[in-house]
């Protein structure tokens, strides 16, 4: 176990590797240099920069030298936490993401929570009462799920909130919380607000879900231990949930390998339409805007972060099922 | 020739077991007589089983009628629109949508009813309101502005119209937008681009899903180790996040066409590991088979085996993979665009379209700006059943 989490573990650094590389292209692809842009930025809010400054600034990104360079003097400066200035807001890159991606974890984490919580009961009922009523409904649901493009929801549900009760249902706080510091009472009217976007965020995800768990465990239902438990008297509630739901979770925990990215990709839609103060919606700005080294350093959080949870399934997955680790390790 | 008796039907194989040769229950249907089902069942090349099997799946058979509807309005989008998609119209901001009815004082005569606006003399801006005695008739089949048949032929027939325009007798089914445009007409142009989009990224990603699945499931070993890495790296990354910015690395100055084109490779660059991990499955499960260690006994080529016996064995399996692909390259564009990082207007998709409808403010003013969101749902959604329903058919032998 503990070799297999090792080994997992030394393949961090080479796909973070590879991560930097696409997220320096992305910050290299638009014309112009950074430091030209800074200065015009400056420039036009009114202030100005002596040449000796200048100088120094294009001598920290290695602007006269070559791309490798650049990339490694770049990469320097995240190994020591500096991820450069943001043209568009003025201040550093590392502030900025800071405060947004605790948000930004939580809405996940969050999410994640609700799809499995609902996805789990939903696969049960549908497979255990297959073609029942509650079958065919939730099958009905789980197309749509899988077909509505998440702003869709998003705007819809706005929408009706606004139409019908008069509010308005974006952001993650109430507005006297909004800059207020972390108290319990923020805390909690953030969860008041978070359920929402994590509701709409995981519809798609609890549709996918609940249709591969009614899946698995329709097959584990036709084995012949399941009968042999019912032959003995086992009750059928406690029969399906102590074996074959346990057998059919497991290939569940590694959808987690590809749900979490596609749910941290989801949140950038959902936070954009219901303006939430995650990253997502910076991200959007930083590239409209062309802000580069905000923009990069975003995608490879983005990035990071998924690979956090794919180690996560991994790990997961090797503790409970042996025969994964025995094979790998 | 007769049916036979319901009691002989294909219904349990235990009872026919020694007697006739079992017909899977799915596939028993159109069943002439016993020994020719059995005989048209069993010499049936493969593709005739998966199409039994197919027209079994009601919901998928129609979706199937329903996108092919879709199809032909995305071949001839100019044919089913009443307007210029592109043309602006200062006195006609935000008209709702104008519902066609069918009858007229019990008579078969669709009209819809005209719309009389007045500016709202404190905020400026025209408010429409449904005017219930005038009632403008729908015609089908009528000369209108001027088309080209897929950028070709020129032609001025539509499906809809109304006549010669009278003062102020409009046509707006689904309203029109900040600019005065139609949508209807709007969103029966976006099809054309939202679909061809979805198929064209597709393609490419079966190209590169064969090639690199193939490959890795074929050969094995080493290269089966790279590119295995290689898609769980690529599956690994959030893809929104990269697409967007891969689509604002694209030039401002790109056209049209070089911005379509750009976002089909965008979407297929991770689009291929799906369909390259199915290729790959089913290499590894056909290498083992018996007709092809028989083929390669009797001196095949390489390119033989996999091209003549193994490709043809799992066609029904990419086109079933295929199919559920496409509705997600749609999504992705639709994302794309409404994020405005994807096509970029004068080119009319239904992202862009939906673009308009981005904030509370334009969707309070005007609720119908979503409709072409129904377009995408209605579209995914027959897409995944009908893929589904391929899926199920693609392996006919199996119950």
């Amino acid at each position: 176990m503990l070799q297999y989490i090792i080994k997992r573990l030394l393949l961090l650094p080479f796909l973070l590797f590879i991560f930097s590389l696409f997220a320096f292209f992305i910050i290299q692809a638009p014309p112009g240099d950074f430091v030209t842009s800074y200065i015009a930025e400056l420039a036009a809010s009114g202030s100005s920069m002596g040449q000796a400054q200048i100088d120094a600034l294009r001598d920290m990104y290695g602007l006269d030298q070559p791309m490798s360079v650049q990339y490694l003097k770049w990469m320097g400066r995240i190994l020591h936490g500096d991820l450069g200035v943001s043209l568009d807001w003025q201040r550093p890159n590392l502030e900025l993401i800071e405060e947004r991606l605790l948000l930004t974890v939580m809405l996940g984490a969050f999410t994640f929570i609700f799809t499995w919580a609902m996805a789990i009961p939903i696969g049960i009922l549908s497979a255990t009462r297959q073609y029942s009523f509650f079958d065919y409904f939730f099958t009905v649901f789980n197309y749509m799920g899988v077909a509505t493009p998440t702003f869709m929801t998003a705007l819809v549900l706005m929408w009706l909130a606004f139409k019908y009760f008069g509010i308005s249902i974006t952001g993650l706080f109430s507005p006297e919380y909004v800059d207020a510091p972390w108290s319990w009472g923020r805390f909690v009217d953030l969860l008041k607000h978070m359920w929402l976007p994590a509701v709409i965020l995981g519809m798609d995800g609890t549709a996918r879900l609940a249709r591969i768990m009614r899946a698995n465990l329709l097959d584990e239902l036709n084995k012949p231990y399941v009968e042999m438990a019912r032959a003995k008297g086992l009750s059928e509630w406690q029969l399906v949930l102590k074996y074959p739901v346990r057998l059919a979770i497991n290939p569940l925990v590694s959808t987690i390998g590809w749900y979490l990215p596609l749910l941290f990709s989801g949140s950038v839609i959902v936070a954009t339409v219901l303006n939430l103060p995650t990253i997502g919606p910076m991200l959007l700005r930083s590239l409209t805007n062309q802000d580069m080294f905000l923009a990069g350093a975003i995608v490879l959080i983005y990035s990071f972060l998924a690979i956090i949870g794919t180690l996560i399934s991994d790990i997961l997955l090797a503790w409970l099922d042996p025969r994964i680790r025995m094979e790998e390790g | 020739m007769p049916r036979p008796p319901a009691t002989q039907d294909w219904g349990d194989p235990r009872e026919t077991e020694l007697s006739t040769p079992v017909i899977p229950k799915e596939i028993g249907l159109a069943m002439p007589a016993v020994g020719a089902v059995a005989e048209s069942f069993y010499v049936a090349p493969n593709w005739k089983l998966v199409w039994w099997r197919f027209k079994k799946h009601r919901l998928a058979v129609v979706s199937a009628v329903v996108l092919f509807f879709i199809a032909v309005i995305a071949l001839v989008p100019g044919f089913f629109s009443t307007q210029d998609p592109n043309q602006t119209n200062a006195q006609e901001l935000f008209i709702p949508v104008q519902s066609i009815h069918l009858f007229d004082n019990g008579r078969l005569r669709p009209f819809v009813y005209g719309v009389s606006g007045e500016r709202n003399p404190r905020t400026l801006r025209m408010e429409w309101e449904i005017d219930e005695t005038k009632k403008i008739p729908v015609r089908f089949l009528v000369q209108g502005y001027e088309y080209k048949i897929l950028g070709l032929l020129p032609a001025r027939l539509h499906i809809l119209g109304v006549d010669a325009v009278e003062d102020g007798a409009s046509l707006h089914l689904l309203g029109t937008d900040r600019l005065g445009r139609d949508q209807w007409s709007r969103l029966m142009y976006g099809s054309q681009v939202s679909l061809s989009i979805g198929l064209v990224s597709v393609f490419l990603s079966i190209f590169l899903g064969i090639l690199l699945g193939g490959i890795s499931g074929y050969f094995g070993g080493i290269s089966d180790l790279v590119i295995q890495r290689m898609i769980e790296l690529l599956q690994s990354l959030p893809p929104i996040p990269i697409w967007m910015a891969l689509t604002a690395a694209m030039p401002r100055e790109w056209s049209v066409e070089q911005v379509y084109f750009a976002i089909t490779v965008i979407l297929s660059l991770i689009g291929w590991t799906t369909l390259a991990r199915e290729v790959r499955g089913r290499f590894l499960a056909l290498r083992e088979e018996d007709f092809v260690i028989a083929a390669r006994l009797s001196g095949c080529s390489q390119m033989r085996i996999i091209f003549r016996h193994m490709l043809p064995a799992f066609t029904s399996h990419i086109i079933a993979a295929s199919t559920l692909a496409i509705p997600v390259m749609i999504i992705n564009e639709t994302f794309l665009s409404f994020l405005g990082l994807g096509l970029r207007p004068p080119a009319i998709s239904w992202g862009v379209l939906l673009q308009e409808a981005q904030n509370l403010q334009s969707i309070a003013l005007a609720p119908w700006l979503l409709l072409p969101g129904l377009a995408v749902i209605i579209t995914v959604l027959a897409l995944n059943i009908l893929g589904d329903g391929l899926r199920d058919a693609a392996d006919p032998y199996r119950h």
